[in-house]
């Protein structure tokens, strides 16, 4: 009998210890209220017998400057929210582990094939405007750069789409990239240092357009009612974002993450997306009635992913063309 | 041999030189600590634009701010007029904005659908267009004009209203009076204000990229927060947070030079009463008043409306966030009282109290990314920097606070020791008596200030906690970036308005209570 | 007895040299010209200025005694007074100075109040006071720090004639009670004829060996006489 309340006494919390803890990084706007982490953390513990702790840490180039400097003794298991922009970068620091499973059901707009990194969805940038207030749109860069609407853009040395956007002149026009920009210089209002900036302007009424994602006006159609936004769709075709998730070699619950990995691809996941991240599912997961009227465009050519190299070459060549 | 100077209490000597010991550690130990880790990459010559620009920005902003300030706080400092307490203490909001919710108040009047652009439309007028320079200025001077006008009105304060009686007496007529009294506040003021704003404008960069138009707009704490989030060049930041710290370091050494303490002893402390009835000169401050008023109030008017508008989206996470913020800010507060008086005692007793000042003053020059960033590597190999978040994030915010502070407090130390050193010398006041009985009661103005300034900027403070930010621990800063990286506007202004106002609260107490029932 | 030995005190471009004695238990005037070293010389007993020599007080030297520790008081022109603490405050740091005061230590501030003439003013600030007033807050206050040595520096240069007399009479009179050493700066020599037992001339930075008052003024030195304008 004492045996007996002796174990008991030693199991009870022990029992509730050993589950693991799965540390994921993410951004900032994944975790808050409003973005999927809260919902994606229920649906995953619901079947995991785990605690997933979400950890925000700026976006995605902050999260990869905060690993290289956590090294050996960071505590992330999991990397969610990288892009096809810093996918390169990330896998030449050797600090992610190769897939255990080849990721099922993906539907993105390009063939995906990678043995590290798990796509969980995927936007094209786009210029959003207010249609209540802008009937003629420019249907090109060119047409965009010919006209006198005003735009307001992140920087890309501080900002994701900032660097799409960078990232999608320069496979558009190649060489001609430096002289689109010089031509569109007299259309930017201002840079931004992120997109929270650049379209809290737009929408004071700064800019005629922002840079944005073409699901942007979803999100107003659908949480506001409002279906003043639209986005335009270009005829060079459109800067595609795939956001991936990957398992650090250093994690210390491999197979928790793996488990995680794979979850990404399923339901329980993809549906939070649209309607939390204002994305579209990486899988072919049902999307809300509003992304129905949102613009389909076309990828823009060229590689999905940038070396280390191509990529400062363009931002430096973006800096230059501006500053002149 | 000459003027003995006591140290006012055996532990001057052992508290300023541990607080000396703090601000070396962060002046010195992050730049160090990116040197070793660093592995490749250093800067490059196309960071020479961001140079000029930085200083350019930075020194145009301060001379503008300061050159406003000074009819602004004369206007101040002899008028009495009803709602002079509430201009005074409103005076300190702007600095404390975070840069995003400023730069919308600001755009809301001056924008290109602005309120200034309205009205100029009604009579044919394109719309403004602030973008550039003029932007970034306008910016600066907003946030800064208050506080130059807050740094040069303690000049003014500093004048005995003996003096002015004699000065009313004599009638003396205005050159005379500006050669009494203006310029000795200024050199006595201006300096210390032309520093303290050169070196919060030197490390800008949300506010210039936003309101520059573009990347001529290009500032060094942008090439330092890119080298360090994209590049992650670490040698290239260490040698951009040494540029920052050389130019911090010129810019001081010239205020020092030409900064010389007003002396006008001390005066029995009765309130001040305008002697001058001509009617020039009080029209003349009546415009300048309403002026500055207008310039400040609405911007802060256009974020209240907004932020009103957005109460009622307001988050769960909110009073959890705003006890994060306000834990963090009086945690901060304290360490960096603490501190700026423990070293401000310590330059008014030592021989080398000027080089002592001038190297805390460093603490301005340093980049925020680049002390979260080396105190990130110096602990990562023995603690979870999570774990110590807050802490960290309440050490740098007491750090950027500490010379300015230093810099408020130092001259009204100075005129204590100047007026009452050898009384209080004499009768053995000394030590907590001495800082209890005479100290206090005499910087109290100031101490108020500058402790509202260090509450509020912590309160308000975004920059290091995103370094760090553990899982659920939120700040309001925090909060509000994540509302509007969600498209939840609305909530960011809701979430805005009550950041501002209890950053502008906390500010209002230590100020009012600084200045108690008087001044 | 109060010795000066060999002090030589350096500002810049002026120097004072004393070398004396000063008799105990009574008033020693410090006469002579503006800028001739007066407030010097009681500033280096105070310990205010560095010096070379030695200061003694009944043998013990005041070598790096702090200012606080010395048997001294001092009155300065102005500025006696802090303006934010009350009057009864301002003489309750000659009881203790951390101002943490038993009720016998009021009745002493209280009492010593009264012996300058200012019973019942206690609650008042300073600005509220005259001149003279003020200036008597600052005797009550050295009366109770009974400290052997007084200093005095021309504090009531700013009052009328007749305030001046009556105020050094009621210094004089507090000083014999206590027989505390006074030394008095002035610039005025009845001021040194009404209280003054003994004269100090001080002038071109130099200290002349004190004499008796009425030597001193019956057998004036060419300086003494260039000075009163005779």
């Amino acid at each position: 009998m004492k045996n007996f309340l002796f174990a008991a006494a030693f199991c009870l919390p022990f029992g509730s210890v050993a589950a693991e803890t799965l540390t994921v990084y993410t951004y900032d706007s994944f975790v808050s209220d409003w973005g999927p982490g809260p919902q994606i953390k229920t649906a995953f513990e619901a079947e995991c017998d785990c605690t997933l702790e979400f950890v925000s840490a700026g976006d995605g180039a902050a999260m990869l400057a905060r690993l290289r400097l956590e090294g050996e003794r960071t505590e992330a298991d999991v990397v969610l929210g990288l892009d096809n922009s810093l996918m390169e970068q990330a896998r030449d620091l050797g600090i992610f582990a190769p897939l255990a499973a080849t990721p099922e059901g993906l539907a993105l707009p390009v063939a995906w094939e990678d043995d590290t990194f798990v796509p969980y969805d995927w936007g094209y940038l786009a210029f959003v405007y207010d249609n209540t207030r802008l009937t003629e749109v420019p249907d090109s860069f060119e047409a965009l750069a010919a006209s006198d609407l005003s735009i307001v853009i992140q920087d890309p040395r501080s900002s994701t789409p900032g660097l799409g956007l960078a990232l999608w002149v320069k496979a558009a026009y190649g060489d001609d990239a430096a002289g689109i920009w010089q031509r569109l210089s007299d259309n930017v209002v201002t840079v931004t240092k992120g997109w929270s900036e650049a379209y809290g302007m737009f929408l004071e009424g700064e800019a005629d357009m922002v840079l944005s994602y073409t699901t942007s006006p979803a999100y107003h159609l659908i949480a506001e009612d409002d279906a003043s936004k639209s986005a335009v769709q270009f005829s060079e075709g459109h800067y595609l974002q795939v956001e991936v998730a990957a398992k650090l070699v250093s994690s210390e619950h491999g197979a928790l993450a793996d488990g995680f990995l794979a979850f990404i691809t399923t339901d329980a996941f993809q549906n939070v997306i649209p309607e939390t991240n204002w994305m579209y599912p990486a899988t072919g997961a049902a999307v809300p009635e509003g992304f129905g009227s949102m613009i389909t465009p076309a990828p823009v050519g060229g590689a999905l992913t940038i070396s280390d190299a191509d990529r400062k070459a363009a931002v430096e060549e973006w800096v230059h063309a501006l500053s002149q | 041999m000459g003027a003995r100077v006591e140290p006012v209490s055996r532990l001057t000597k052992p508290l300023g030189i541990a607080a000396l010991i703090v601000v070396a550690v962060l002046v010195l130990a992050p730049v160090g600590a990116l040197l070793l880790r660093a592995e490749a990459g250093g800067v490059s010559a196309a960071v020479w634009p961001a140079i000029r620009f930085t200083l350019l920005q930075a020194s145009l902003s301060a001379l503008i701010s300061v050159a406003l300030a000074v009819p602004l706080a004369k206007a101040l400092a002899r008028r009495a007029f009803f709602g002079r307490g509430l201009m005074i203490s409103l005076l300190g909001a702007p600095f404390l904005l975070p840069s995003i919710v400023a730069v919308l108040g600001l755009l809301a009047i001056w924008g290109r659908s602005g309120g200034v652009s309205d009205i100029l439309a009604l009579v044919g007028l394109g719309p403004l267009d602030i973008y550039g320079l003029n932007g970034v200025l306008l910016a600066h001077v907003f946030f800064n004009l208050p506080l130059a006008t807050r740094m040069l009105l303690q000049g003014w304060q500093a004048v005995p209203s003996e003096h002015f009686r004699l000065a009313a007496q004599l009638d003396l007529a205005p050159r005379a009076r500006f050669a009494l009294f203006d310029i000795p506040v200024l050199r006595g003021a201006a300096p210390s204000a032309l520093l303290v704003i050169f070196m919060l404008c030197m490390s800008s960069f949300a506010v210039v990229l936003a309101l520059g138009g573009g990347p001529k707009a290009s500032t060094i704490e942008l090439a330092i927060y890119q080298a360090l989030r994209f590049e992650f060049d670490l040698a290239s930041a260490a040698q951009l947070a040494m540029v920052q710290l050389v130019f911090g370091l010129a810019a001081a050494a010239l205020a020092f030079h030409f900064g010389k303490a007003a002396q006008f002893g001390g005066g029995l402390g009765a309130p001040f009463q305008n002697w001058d009835k001509r009617k020039g000169p009080k029209l003349l401050d009546g415009a300048v008043l309403v002026l500055a008023a207008l310039f400040v109030a609405l911007p802060l008017l256009a974020i209240l409306a907004k932020g009103l508008v957005g109460l009622a989206a307001l988050p769960s996470g909110l009073w959890g966030a705003f006890v994060v913020s306000f834990g963090v800010a009086m945690a901060s507060t304290l360490l960096a009282l603490g501190l700026s008086l423990a070293l401000a005692q310590l330059i008014e007793t030592s021989k080398r109290g000027g080089a002592i000042e001038l190297f805390a003053l460093l603490l301005l020059a340093t980049s925020p990314f680049v002390i979260g960033t080396g105190l990130f590597i110096i602990i990562n190999p023995f603690a979870s920097p999570f774990a110590l978040a807050l802490p960290i994030t309440a050490l740098i915010n007491a750090a950027l606070a500490l010379p300015i502070m230093l810099r408020i407090l130092r001259p009204a130390l100075s005129r204590v020791q100047q007026d009452y050193g050898r009384l209080a010398a004499g009768l053995g006041l000394s030590g907590w008596a001495r800082f209890r009985l005479l100290t206090f009661p005499q910087i109290r103005p100031e101490l108020g200030f500058a402790t509202g300034l260090a509450a509020a900027l912590s309160m308000g403070d975004l920059g290091v906690i995103t370094l760090f930010a553990p899982p659920d621990v939120e700040t309001l800063p925090l909060l509000m970036y994540r509302l509007m990286g969600s498209y939840q506007m609305e909530a960011a202004a809701g979430v805005a308005l009550v950041l501002v106002a209890s950053s502008f609260g906390l500010f209002y107490l230590f100020d009012k209570g600084g200045r108690g029932a008087g001044v | 007895m109060l010795v000066f030995e060999n002090i030589e005190v350096v500002q810049g471009s002026f120097r004072l040299a004393a070398d004396m004695h000063i008799k105990p238990d009574q008033t020693t005037a410090i006469l002579g010209p503006s800028g001739g070293g007066k407030s010097t010389l009681l500033t280096a007993v105070a310990g205010f200025v560095e010096h070379s020599g030695d200061i003694r007080w009944d043998g013990q030297s005041l070598k790096g005694v702090a200012p606080a520790e010395r048997p001294i008081s001092m009155l300065f022109q102005e500025h006696n007074l802090f303006p934010h603490l009350s009057v009864s405050q301002n003489v309750g740091l000659g009881v203790r100075a951390d101002l943490k005061l038993s009720p016998a230590d009021k009745a002493k501030v209280e009492a010593a109040l009264s012996r300058v003439g200012l019973a019942g003013k206690g609650a008042a600030m300073p600005r509220a006071l005259s001149g003279g007033q003020r200036q008597r807050v600052a005797l009550a206050r050295a009366l109770l720090r009974q400290k052997p040595i007084w200093l005095l520096d021309e504090p009531f240069a700013a009052l009328g004639p007749g305030l001046r007399l009556e105020m050094l009479e009621l210094v004089e009179d507090m000083r014999a009670e206590q027989a505390a050493t006074l030394l008095l700066v002035t610039h005025a020599p009845e001021d040194a004829k009404q209280i003054a037992a003994e004269v100090v001339f001080v002038v071109a930075g130099q200290a002349h060996a004190p004499e008796q008052i009425a030597a001193f003024f019956d057998q004036p030195s060419e300086a003494l006489r260039a000075y009163l304008g005779k």
